[in-house]
Parts: C-alpha cells; sequence; structure tokens
C-alpha cells in the first residue's frame, strides 16, 4: 500500500545515491517538485531514465547529481539546446556524463518490456541509423517464425520511477488524464515509485472506466505537492509556461546565472513554494 | 500575393503537399506549421498526430513543443506514447511524416544528434526522439529545412534517420517496404529524389530565386530536374492563415511572463 508522506520524506526513503532514477513526463506532469527535492538532499551518482529529458534534468545534470543518463531526446521543446546537458557532454562540467542514447520507440518500448517483466524489447527499429554504431544496447533478434531482424534493447528497470499525477484518494489510488506519455510503464517496471499529487480526494472517481488509474498496491510513496508539475503542466489544473520554458535558454547558459537560479529557486526554496503555481481550471463547455 | 518571406513561402509550399486523405506524424517546428496551414486551408479533414499520444488533433495555436495541453485539448483521442509508437507508427497507420532536421545530405538522411564525433562532439543536438522510427515506418517522408550550406551538406557526421542511405534501392535492400523521403521542401525550392539514384534534385523554384542562389547556399554540387517549374506565390488565404496562426501562437507562448 502506498504510504502518503510528505516530498522530503519520499525522497529521504526512496532515493539513494548512486540508482537509476525515472522521472518521467512527456512534456505534460513532469515531477519538478520532486526533481528539486532530490537536488536539495543532496543525492548524488544517479543513472537518470526519461525519454525526453528536458529541462529537469538539464538542472540535475547542471549541478552534478547524475553519473550518467539514458534518453532519447535532450532538448528544450521548441526553444533548442539543454544547455547544462551540452555543457556536460562538450566539456564534462561540473563532471563527466555517460550516455545511453536511444530512440523515443525504442524507449517507450524498453519501459513497456520492463513493467511486463520481460529482460528486453523488440522493435522494427534503427533501420540504417547511426545509433547502434555508439550504443552497445541496441542489439538485434531474429523472428523465429518469419526470420525477419528486429531490433532489441534491454528492459528498463529504475530503482525509483517519480511521476506527478492529478490527483489520489486517501487510500493512495493515483488517477493520470491527458497525455499519459510512459508514466504508467515507468512506475510498473519500477522497484519503487514516488508519485506527487496536485490533490489529495476523499473519492477518486475516475472520469472512465478506461481511466488510467495506478492502484495504491502498485505505488511506493504518495506526496501532496500543488504546482509539483510547474513550469510543464497538470491537465484540468494549470497550462503549461511556456514562457518559462523560453526563458530558461537565457538562465541556463551560463554557468554562474544557472547556479545563481539554483541558489534561489532550489536549494533555498521549499516543495509549498510550487503551491503558487496551482490552480484547477474551470470544467471545460462540452 | 507577391509580398512574402523566404520561410512563408517555405511553410506554404509545405503544407500545399498535404492533403485530407493524410494521416499524418508532425515533428515540431516548421513541419507544424506547414500541417497546421494544410488543416486551415485546403485540407481540413486531415489527421494530425503528434508523438506526445495525441491523434486528429486540431490546434488554435501551435504547440511550443510535442506535448501542449492545446493538442490533447483539440485531440479526438489520446494514447500512451508505447501505443503511440507500436500499434499506430509501427503498426503502418501512418501515410506521412513530417520532419525537420539540422542537417541533411544529397540522399535525405538526416542529422540532429551531432556535429563532430559522437564520443567528442563539438555541438550535442538534442538527438533522434521518434525521427530514426518515423522515418523507417511512415508510408512517405517529407521534409522542411531551411537551405544553407551548414544545412545541407555532403557527407553528415552522424545519420540520426534514414533517408534513402546511399541511394539507388538502398531502401528495399534493407527490407523497408515505404517510399522514404519524397519532396524536400526548402525556403528556396523544392527538391525531389531523382526516380532511379535517389538524389535529391531541384524540380521547382520560388518566385524571386535564381539558380545560383540555390547552388551558393547548397553544400554539395546541387542538380537541377531536366523539368524545373516555377512554385506558385502564396494565395492571401494561405498567407493569412498563417500570418494569423503565427500570430496567436506567439500572443499564447509570451502570455505568460509569470517566474520566467
Amino acid at each position: 500500500m502506498a504510504k502518503i508522506v510528505s516530498l522530503a520524506e519520499a525522497i529521504g526513503e526512496n532515493v539513494r545515491d548512486g540508482d537509476t532514477v525515472a522521472m518521467e513526463g512527456f512534456t505534460h506532469l513532469i515531477p519538478y517538485a520532486a526533481g528539486h527535492e532530490v537536488i536539495r538532499q543532496g543525492r548524488k551518482d544517479l543513472f537518470l531514465v526519461r525519454m525526453t529529458p528536458d529541462i529537469l534534468y538539464d538542472q540535475l545534470i547542471g549541478v552534478g547529481a547524475a553519473r550518467g543518463m539514458k534518453f532519447s531526446w535532450g532538448g528544450n521543446p521548441g526553444v533548442g539546446s539543454l544547455h547544462r546537458f551540452r555543457d556536460a557532454v562538450e566539456n564534462q562540467w561540473p563532471r563527466p556524463l555517460e550516455i545511453e542514447e536511444h530512440s523515443h520507440a525504442a524507449m517507450a518500448n524498453a519501459y513497456e518490456a520492463g513493467a511486463a517483466n520481460l529482460p528486453f524489447a523488440m522493435l522494427r527499429g534503427y533501420i540504417g541509423a547511426d545509433l547502434p554504431k555508439v550504443n552497445p544496447n541496441i542489439k538485434s533478434v531474429t523472428c523465429p517464425f518469419t526470420s525477419e531482424v528486429l531490433a532489441a534493447v534491454p528492459a528498463i528497470r529504475p530503482d525509483v520511477t517519480i511521476i506527478h499525477a492529478q490527483r489520489a484518494d486517501r487510500k493512495g489510488n493515483v488517477l493520470i488524464e491527458g497525455i499519459v506519455g510512459v508514466q504508467k510503464e515507468a512506475v510498473l517496471a519500477a522497484r519503487r515509485s514516488i508519485v506527487t499529487v496536485e490533490e489529495i480526494v476523499d473519492e477518486l472517481a475516475p472520469p472512465s472506466p478506461n481511466s488510467v488509474v495506478l492502484p495504491t498496491w502498485a505505488v511506493t510513496a504518495i506526496s501532496h505537492v500543488p504546482g509539483g508539475a510547474f513550469p510543464s503542466y497538470a491537465h484540468g489544473y494549470y497550462p503549461r509556461s511556456n514562457a518559462f520554458y523560453i526563458g530558461w535558454d537565457d538562465i541556463a547558459r551560463d554557468r554562474e546565472s544557472f547556479t545563481a537560479w539554483i541558489k534561489e529557486n532550489v536549494l533555498d526554496a521549499r516543495p509549498e513554494d510550487f503551491a503558487r503555481h496551482a490552480g484547477k481550471a474551470p470544467a471545460k463547455a462540452a | 500575393m507577391t509580398d512574402f518571406t523566404p520561410t512563408e513561402m517555405m511553410t506554404i509550399a509545405a503544407s500545399r503537399e498535404l492533403s485530407n486523405d493524410d494521416v499524418c506524424f508532425v515533428g515540431i517546428g516548421a513541419p507544424s506549421a506547414a500541417c497546421n496551414v494544410a488543416r486551415l486551408t485546403h485540407a481540413p479533414d486531415i489527421t494530425l498526430i503528434y508523438e506526445s499520444g495525441t491523434v486528429g488533433t486540431r490546434p488554435d495555436v501551435l504547440p511550443l513543443s510535442i506535448g501542449d495541453g492545446e493538442l490533447c485539448d483539440t485531440a479526438l483521442f489520446t494514447v500512451s506514447v508505447p501505443e503511440m509508437f507500436r500499434y499506430w507508427l509501427q503498426g503502418g497507420r501512418i501515410t506521412t511524416g513530417f520532419l525537420g532536421g539540422a542537417q541533411i545530405d544529397k540522399f535525405a538522411n538526416l542529422n540532429t544528434t551531432v556535429v563532430g564525433s559522437y564520443d567528442h562532439p563539438k555541438v550535442r543536438l538534442p538527438g533522434g526522439g521518434g525521427a530514426p522510427e518515423i522515418a523507417s515506418n511512415c508510408g512517405r517522408i517529407f521534409i522542411t529545412m531551411a537551405l544553407s550550406k551548414r544545412g545541407f551538406v555532403e557527407k553528415l557526421p552522424f545519420i540520426t534517420s534514414m533517408g534513402h542511405g546511399e541511394g539507388g534501392d538502398h531502401r528495399e535492400r534493407l527490407g523497408m517496404k515505404t517510399k522514404g523521403p519524397t519532396r524536400v521542401i526548402t525556403d528556396l525550392c523544392i527538391l525531389e529524389p531523382d526516380a532511379v539514384s535517389k538524389e535529391l534534385t531541384v524540380v521547382s523554384i520560388h518566385d524571386g530565386v535564381t539558380r545560383e542562389q540555390i547552388v551558393d547556399n547548397c553544400g554539395w554540387p546541387i542538380k537541377f530536374a531536366d523539368q524545373v517549374i516555377a512554385t506558385p506565390v502564396p494565395t492571401e488565404i494561405e498567407l493569412t492563415t498563417l500570418r494569423d496562426i503565427n500570430a496567436r501562437t506567439k500572443k499564447a507562448h509570451q502570455g505568460d511572463r509569470e517566474a520566467a
């Protein structure tokens, strides 16, 4: 059963130095508040996994919390580069970063394989592409029925997956809506999981029998952190701050301005500070 | 209309490639603008799909990222990312993929991974994202990017997604049954792979552009087809639609200055 605890407790108990950590969210529901708590608690030597490492992983890389990263697209969407990620890869600042690079299709399949408790995933992928030449974890298998050669990648099995969701009930059942990304697969593939939520409610009241629900017995810890996905967004609560994503380019371009931003907005801040971004959108007219 | 920029011409020329029957996997940036201009002009029933899982989306403003809330709010339905890549893309349901890139070679292979060597890159780019499998699994591929010596290069440092590989029947030899890149729409001209060699060849030149300009802005000795046509200039409706959606988008993306 999921424990409903403070964010500091959830991270303190479940994220350890050296862990393989997936903080997922495909543009939507990115667990910023939780990632900042990981930075505040000084976790180090993490191996980060995420399909679309964006600003949050730029921050974790920039403070030197990561020894490596497995990913499929590392940019600031619609804006440009992740400057801290680039500085780590191009100049080894603040430390070298080992990278394992895949395509989206391979990462999505690898999470699904992890959730399905399989050792690897296969796909019709990487044909004619150069990634298999530089990533020894991209191999191939031959179909025993048709002899077609398919790409194979190891399943993703994080020590801990961290996601943000709209709400949980008091028993710890979690509802996710909107662009659901790979969050369900990432949680089910992991040994431990932490979910931060906008709201904790008496009745989960999933809007459809087919809603994406993670039952309390599949989640390790839940923390109530309203606004915790800012500057990404929580469908039905608050929109993505595209202005912040655009503004990040200047902040992260320079080591000093990045470090000052981290001190003011992460090290000297608290999870409750995210609440100022929280809101609940009025129900849409049908 | 005669008063338009090369970028506007590129986006509008790209939009004309799409029809109502297309089920189109949309890349972010220039492809997204072109696909939505098509939807708002001559192809109102086109199905636009973004890799975040939104299917049949009809955004009022262009998304900054592939997962903006606008895409989900206006979609017919939204699926998980594994379902998107497995059932819809790998399943062969997508007729057209629309890609951009940092660099392209004469066989329409794309690089969005690194400039320089992979282990010690001069410039680390974001990487491939969905492109490697979009390029192989969509029925055909359109590419749109501005023509420049930096972008159109003789040899790519890294092939992120395969176009026509080494040319000729390379795709067939690797077992691919899809067509690969069939049109490359730039700000100066439109290119098509030669029927046999698959080398990109100029087939249409935009209004006011000279052959010399095209040659000067391409990193390899570019060839022209025997029959080169003039790209029709943008109509008033096309241009107004593009400028309106760009204005709405700019306003929406900069509207929220909080904490930025």
